[in-house]
């Protein structure tokens, strides 16, 4: 069958199979920061927009993209750099595996709340798991980025 | 990882259900989180999508909640973070994360009765009713003694009252199933008590909660209620824990809830 969606801002039709999951999808077509881990939807690796909202694009059928718009990381380049630099200098990157997801649901945490606690921000985050660096230096990477204390 | 031959996406309820009836392993597509784990062989799996039913609003004095609306939608939107001291946004909250919930519908929820579920617990306190295509309105008690049957499962309906309401789970982990949770509400001296993740599927402590509503809740009264719940219900052992730690952990959190109710109504 036959989609069409706006990935990063751009138009595109694609086939895909009926029971082909977004994920996929997408590092079918050349989107390789999408990455797969758990396949249980518990990981948050594989964390893209949908219409602005955080999803996990492992457990999104494709078809349910039809007309929605899809960001990707390599869609919020400029954002996520910034955000990259604060995580690196923080010591909140060891293998990488996970920052791509990371770094989109923190996007869409700082599009979604004002001014969040840190109580606000670790429930947000709680659906991205790191397996390197403890969690303590992400949290302190999101705060500084943020400008909260 | 299940497999499916053909995919629809109806645009009105009736083809829907008439797809659903055509074969026995044609099925309902909710968030797909759950099913994807399943290695089951779907004829033709149905979407939702298109039927507008991701709504939660107010209609006739009941908050109507559509089939389609996603765990996110009911921890975020106004109308049911408020209603009932934030029980329903209370109960969803620590469901794995914020882009899960944003892909979890209520319906599949609710419809699939699943024992782990945070949010039926929550349910059964408050007056809610099911709405299936098929089989109409019944309330959510009678929907979940009822035996699995080919329908599609329109909206829920809670009627919007004074009750007040608490929820508390008990997890190993912040994002993991609950070893147990517990909701309990009260309306004109009326208590409900519910408890889930048993591991067995939610279900209402009637003697405790008739204990409850009969008394004049002290203290005493308050902790012989919270025995009760655990002595009339029955807990199983999973890796989660055993039926001995869950029968202890409910006292605890049964009594909590009541405690939580009564400053709910104090203040």
């Amino acid at each position: 069958m036959q989609i069409e969606l706006i990935v990063n801002d751009k138009s595109v039709t694609w086939d895909i199979e009926k029971d082909e999951f977004l994920a996929d999808t997408l590092r079918a077509h050349g989107f390789l920061s999408v990455k797969k881990a758990c396949d249980t939807s518990c990981c948050g690796l594989c964390t893209v927009w949908m219409d602005g909202k955080p999803v996990l694009s492992c457990s999104i059928l494709s078809m349910r993209a039809h007309g929605k718009k899809i960001t990707t990381i390599e869609g919020v380049a400029q954002a996520a750099e910034e955000f990259a630099h604060i995580l690196t200098a923080e010591g909140a990157e060891q293998c990488g595996f996970c920052s791509p997801g990371f770094i989109m649901n923190v996007l869409a945490m700082k599009n979604e709340l004002d001014n969040p606690t840190e109580d606000e921000i670790i429930h947000y985050l709680t659906g991205n798991l790191c397996r390197c660096t403890g969690y303590m230096g992400q949290l302190r990477a999101v705060k500084t980025y943020l400008g909260v204390a | 990882m299940f497999t499916v031959l053909d995919m629809a996406q109806p645009d009105k309820l009736e083809e829907a259900f008439e797809i659903l009836a055509k074969r026995k392993n044609n099925t309902i597509l909710g968030g797909c989180a759950f099913l994807k784990m399943s290695k089951k062989r779907i004829g033709t799996g149905i979407d939702l999508s298109r039927l507008n039913l991701d709504y939660i609003r107010e209609d006739n004095g009941f908050i109507a909640i559509g089939a389609m609306a996603t765990l996110r939608d009911l921890e975020t939107n106004a109308l049911s973070r408020d209603a009932f001291g934030g029980i329903l946004s209370q109960s969803v909250r620590n469901i794995i994360g914020v882009q899960f919930r944003n892909g979890v519908t209520v319906g599949a929820s609710v419809y699939s009765r699943y024992g782990f579920s945070d949010l039926l617990t929550a349910l059964l306190v408050l007056d809610t009713e099911v709405e299936l295509y098929n089989g109409g309105r019944m309330p959510l008690q009678d929907f979940l003694q009822k035996p699995y049957e080919k329908d599609i499962l329109v909206q829920l309906r809670i009627e919007k009252s004074q009750r007040s309401a608490a929820f508390s789970s008990f997890r190993k982990s912040a994002s993991d199933f609950a070893v147990l949770n517990v909701a309990v509400s009260s309306l004109d001296h009326q208590w409900t008590i519910a408890v889930g993740a048993r591991p067995g599927r939610a279900v209402i402590a009637e003697t405790a909660s008739r204990a409850l509503s009969q008394g004049h809740l002290s203290a005493e009264e308050l902790e012989a209620a919270a025995k009760i719940a655990a002595d009339e219900l029955s807990f199983g052992t999973n890796t989660r824990g055993t039926a001995g730690y869950r029968k202890a952990l409910c006292q605890v959190l049964v009594k909590r809830g009541i405690m939580e109710v009564l400053q709910c109504k104090s203040n």
